[in-house]
C-alpha cells in the first residue's frame, strides 16, 4: 500500500533526540579509582562508614561475582561491557557533612529543581492546607530522597515520616542506625547469589532508600526516591529496601533521569520488598534514563532486579511501571507469593523507539495456597526498537488454588519495529487457574485517518490512541504520577510517526 | 462561486487509474446523491476530498470556496468545514467517545483560532447535541465505537457531524448495515442538519436512503466518471434499469 510506505518514509525520519533532561550538572565529585577489586569494595564500605558485617557480606558477593558470567538468554544485544573501564563511586563533594537541606550543594539543588523535584518541603506546605476530608491530590504531600550519582543528597519529611513511626532514610545511614532490620531483611529477597548484576550490586552499592513501616500503620504520605546519574563512565548501583510490617501500607514511588552522553552508562539496581501479615506495598516507577540518541548512539544499559516478597499471609504487593528511557532495558518486578491468600500485581507500559531494545515482564512465584497474581503489560515499539515481554509464572505443589491472570498487549507504530511476547508457565498442581492472553496490533492508517479527518493532527491523533491503549496500567498509577506519566508517553512517541 | 468544485480530477491507485476526470459542482444548501456500481470511484472520491493518504491525484483541482483544498493537511481541511461520516467508522478502545469528541472540536477550533470550550461548556454542547439525536448518555462514556451495533456507530458519525457543523458534508454509504428503524433514526438526523449555509454529498448503492433523505440532484458514477446527472427522479430511473447502461457507455 502507498499508504503504508508513506508511514514507513516517516517513520525513517524519526528523532529520539528530545530528551528533555539531558542536561549534565558541574559540580565536585570524590571519585573511587576506576576499576573494581577487594580494595575498592573495602573503599565504598569505608566511605560509608560500615560496620564490619556489612563490610564482609560485600566481600563475599564481590567474590562470588568473579565467578559468575554475564547471562545471554535476553532479547537484547549490546557490545561487552568492560567491567574495569567503570567508576564504581562518585559522589558530589561535600563543603562538610551533610546534615541539613541549607548545607547540600545549591547546584544539586538546582538540578532537582530543574527536574521538577521538590526537594525544599517549605515549597510544599506554603500551599493551602486541604481541609480534613476533602483532599485535594493535587496538594498531596509527597517525601522525596533523591539520589545523586550514588550518594543520598536529601530526604525530605523526615520529621513527619518519624512521628508516625515510619523510617524512610537513605540505606546507608539505615545500616548504621538500624543494623538489627538490614541485617535481618537485606538479601533476603535477592540473596548476594541471585544472579549477575545483582551479586555486583550487592559488592559495590553505595546508597539507595530504605523503609520500615511499622505494624499497623498506614504510611501518612506517598514515598519517593529520585535518581540521577550525573557523572561520566561511573554505574550507579542503588539498594532499595522495603518492609512493610504487619497489617501496614506504603504507596513508593521511583523516577529515574540521567545526562545526554555519547558513551552507555550502566545501572544496576536491586529493589528488595518484604510484605508481611496483611501488609501491602504499592511499588511505581517511572522510568526515563537517557534512552541513547537517533542512531543509537548513548543511553543507560538498566539492568535491574527487583524482587517483592508477599511473606505473610495475605499480603498483596503490586508493581506498576512506565517504562520509557534507557538504551537497554533488562528488568523483570516480581512476586514471590509465599503466604496464603497473597496476591501479586504487575502492570506494566514498556514503551520503546530510536535503537531502544527492551527485554522486561515478570515472574509470579506462587508458593502459598490460594494465591493469587494478575499481570497486565502494555508494549509499545516503535522505530527501530525491539520490545519483548518476557514472564513467567508458577505454581509449587503446595500452592493449591493459585489464580494467574495474564495478559500481555503490544502495539506496533510503523514496520521496523519488532514486539515479541515470552511467556512461561508451570503449575506443579492440578487446581491452579492459569489465564493468558496476548495480542499485537498495529495503528492502522485507517484509525489515523479518522482522527486526523475529524481535525486532530498526526502527533495528537497517535497520543490519543497510545493513551487509550495504556489507560488500564495509568489509572493504578498515583494520580500526580499518572499526568506525568502521560506527558512523557507522549513525548517518547514524539516523531514517531510523522 | 460554488461551494465545492471539481475539474478534471483524475486519481490513480498503485498504478490504476480509479477517477478518470471528474467534475462536480455543489452549491451551499444542496444535497446531491452520488449513486454507481461496486469500484466505481464513489468511495476514492470521498477519500480524496477528504485527504486521505495512499492516493496519487495526477490531474485537475477540488477548489473549497475556491481554495486548493489538495494542498491541506487533512485535519485543516476538517477545521475549514469539510466533514466525512465513515462507511466503516474505526475503534478506539480505551478512548471515551466524550473524551475523542472534545479533543478534535477543540482541534478544529484552534485551528480557526477559535477559544477552545472549556469542560463544563464543552458538557453543555454535547449533551444538546446528543439529546437532540436520542442518543443516551452512557454511549458517550464508552470507547469511541468499541463494541457499538452498526446502527450505534452510524449515528455516532451523525452525532459528530452535528457537534462540528461542518459546511461541508459526505457521507459515504451511512446507510449500509442499518435495518430499518436505525435508518429512519439516521436519515431523519441527516435531515435536521440540513440548512442553506450546508451541502451534502450522500453516496450510496441504493434508493432506500433516498426515499428519506430527498437529494436535489442525482448522479450516476462508473468507471470514475459522472455519466449523468439528474434531479431526484433519477435514483428511481435506476432502481427500475439498473447501472448496467452506463458500464457500458463508459
Amino acid at each position: 500500500m502507498v499508504a503504508v510506505q508513506e508511514t514507513v518514509e516517516r517513520v525513517k525520519r524519526i528523532d529520539v533526540d528530545q530528551y528533555r533532561y539531558g542536561f549534565e550538572t558541574l559540580i565536585d565529585s570524590e571519585k573511587a579509582p576506576k576499576g573494581l577489586s577487594e580494595e575498592i569494595v573495602k573503599f565504598i564500605s569505608q566511605k560509608k562508614n560500615e560496620p564490619a558485617w556489612m563490610l564482609q557480606w560485600r566481600l563475599k558477593a564481590y567474590r562470588r561475582w568473579l565467578t559468575m558470567t554475564e547471562p545471554t538468554w535476553a532479547r537484547v544485544d549490546y557490545p561487552k561491557i568492560d567491567f574495569q573501564d567503570l567508576y564504581y563511586y562518585a559522589a558530589p563533594k561535600p563543603k562538610k557533612s551533610v546534615s541539613s537541606l541549607d548545607e547540600v550543594d545549591p547546584e544539586i539543588l538546582k538540578t532537582y529543581e530543574k527536574l521538577g523535584i521538590p526537594l525544599r518541603e517549605v515549597a510544599m506546605l506554603e500551599g493551602v492546607e486541604p481541609k480534613p476530608g476533602e483532599e485535594d491530590p493535587a496538594r498531596r504531600k509527597i517525601a522525596v530522597d533523591a539520589v545523586f550519582d550514588s550518594v543520598s543528597v536529601a530526604t525530605t519529611f523526615k520529621a513527619e515520616l518519624k512521628k508516625a513511626g515510619v523510617i524512610f532514610m537513605p540505606i546507608s545511614e539505615a545500616i548504621r542506625e538500624h543494623p538489627e532490620l538490614v541485617q535481618k531483611y537485606l538479601g533476603s529477597v535477592v540473596p548476594t547469589s541471585d544472579n549477575f548484576y545483582a551479586t555486583l550490586n550487592s559488592a559495590v552499592f553505595s546508597d539507595g532508600s530504605f523503609v520500615y513501616v511499622p505494624p499497623g500503620v498506614r504510611c501518612p504520605m506517598e514515598l519517593s526516591t529520585y535518581f540521577r546519574i550525573n557523572e561520566r563512565n561511573t554505574g550507579q548501583f542503588e539498594r532499595t529496601l522495603i518492609i512493610a510490617d504487619k497489617g501496614s501500607y506504603v504507596s513508593y514511588l521511583e523516577g529515574c533521569t540521567a545526562p545526554q552522553r555519547d558513551e552507555n552508562q550502566l545501572h544496576a539496581a536491586v529493589v528488595e520488598l518484604v510484605a508481611l501479615d496483611d501488609a501491602e506495598i504499592k511499588y511505581s516507577t517511572v522510568q526515563n534514563w537517557y534512552p541513547g540518541n537517533s542512531e543509537g548512539k548513548g543511553g543507560i544499559y538498566n539492568f535491574v532486579t527487583k524482587r517483592g516478597d508477599c511473606r505473610g499471609a495475605n499480603s498483596k504487593i503490586s508493581w506498576t511501571q512506565v517504562e520509557t528511557g534507557s538504551a537497554i532495558t533488562w528488568k523483570y518486578p516480581s512476586c514471590i507469593l509465599r503466604g496464603d491468600n497473597s496476591r501479586g500485581e504487575f502492570y506494566s507500559i514498556a514503551i520503546s523507539n530510536g535503537f531502544q531494545q527492551v527485554d522486561s515482564g515478570t515472574k509470579m512465584i506462587h508458593l502459598g495456597k490460594n494465591t493469587s497474581s494478575r499481570i497486565i503489560s502494555k508494549g509499545i515499539a516503535a522505530g527501530k526498537s525491539q520490545n519483548t515481554y518476557r514472564g513467567l509464572v508458577t505454581a509449587h505443589r503446595k500452592a493449591l488454588g493459585a489464580r494467574n491472570f495474564t495478559a500481555c498487549d503490544s502495539l506496533l507504530i510503523g514496520d521496523k519495529c519488532g514486539a515479541h511476547t515470552v511467556p512461561y508457565i508451570e503449575a506443579k498442581n492440578s487446581s491452579a487457574t492459569f489465564e493468558h492472553e496476548a495480542t499485537t496490533s498495529k495503528i492502522s492508517e485507517d484509525v489515523l485517518f479518522y482522527c486526523i479527518q475529524r481535525g486532530l493532527s498526526q502527533e495528537e491523533a497517535v497520543g490519543l490512541v497510545v493513551n487509550g491503549f495504556v489507560k488500564q496500567v495509568l489509572q493504578k498509577l498515583p494520580m500526580e504520577f499518572a499526568v506525568e506519566a502521560q506527558k512523557l508517553i507522549s513525548i517518547s512517541l514524539d516523531g514517531s510517526v510523522g | 462561486m460554488a461551494l465545492l468544485e471539481i475539474r478534471d480530477l483524475h486519481v490513480g491507485v498503485e498504478d490504476r487509474e480509479v477517477i478518470r476526470g471528474l467534475d462536480l459542482n455543489v452549491d451551499a444548501g444542496e444535497v446531491h446523491a452520488i449513486m454507481g456500481p461496486n469500484g466505481s470511484g464513489k468511495s476514492t472520491l470521498s477519500h480524496v476530498i477528504a485527504g486521505k493518504l495512499g492516493y496519487e491525484i495526477t490531474g485537475g483541482q477540488i477548489l473549497f470556496r475556491g481554495e486548493n483544498l489538495l494542498r491541506m493537511e487533512p485535519n485543516e481541511r476538517a477545521a475549514k468545514g469539510v466533514f466525512l461520516g465513515f462507511q466503516y467508522p474505526v475503534e478506539i478502545p480505551g478512548v471515551t467517545t466524550m473524551n475523542f469528541l472534545r479533543a478534535a472540536l477543540n482541534a478544529q477550533r484552534k485551528a480557526r483560532d477559535q477559544q477552545e470550550f472549556s469542560t463544563p461548556e464543552f458538557l453543555k454542547r454535547i449533551r444538546e447535541v446528543a439529546g437532540s439525536l436520542n442518543i443516551p448518555q452512557d454511549m458517550l462514556k464508552r470507547g469511541v465505537n468499541v463494541g457499538f451495533s452498526g446502527g450505534e456507530k452510524k449515528r455516532n458519525e451523525i452525532l459528530q457531524m452535528a457537534l462540528f457543523e461542518p459546511s461541508l458534508c459526505i457521507l459515504d454509504e451511512i446507510d449500509s448495515g442499518l435495518d430499518i428503524d436505525a435508518l429512519r433514526i439516521v436519515a431523519s438526523g441527516i435531515n435536521a442538519l440540513r440548512s442553506p449555509e450546508r451541502a451534502m454529498i450522500v453516496i450510496t448503492h441504493y434508493r432506500r436512503l433516498l426515499d428519506h433523505v430527498v437529494p436535489d440532484v442525482v448522479h450516476v458514477m462508473s468507471r470514475g466518471r459522472i455519466m449523468k446527472s439528474a434531479g431526484k427522479e433519477l435514483a428511481l430511473e435506476l432502481e427500475a434499469s439498473g447501472y448496467a447502461q452506463f458500464e457500458d457507455a463508459a
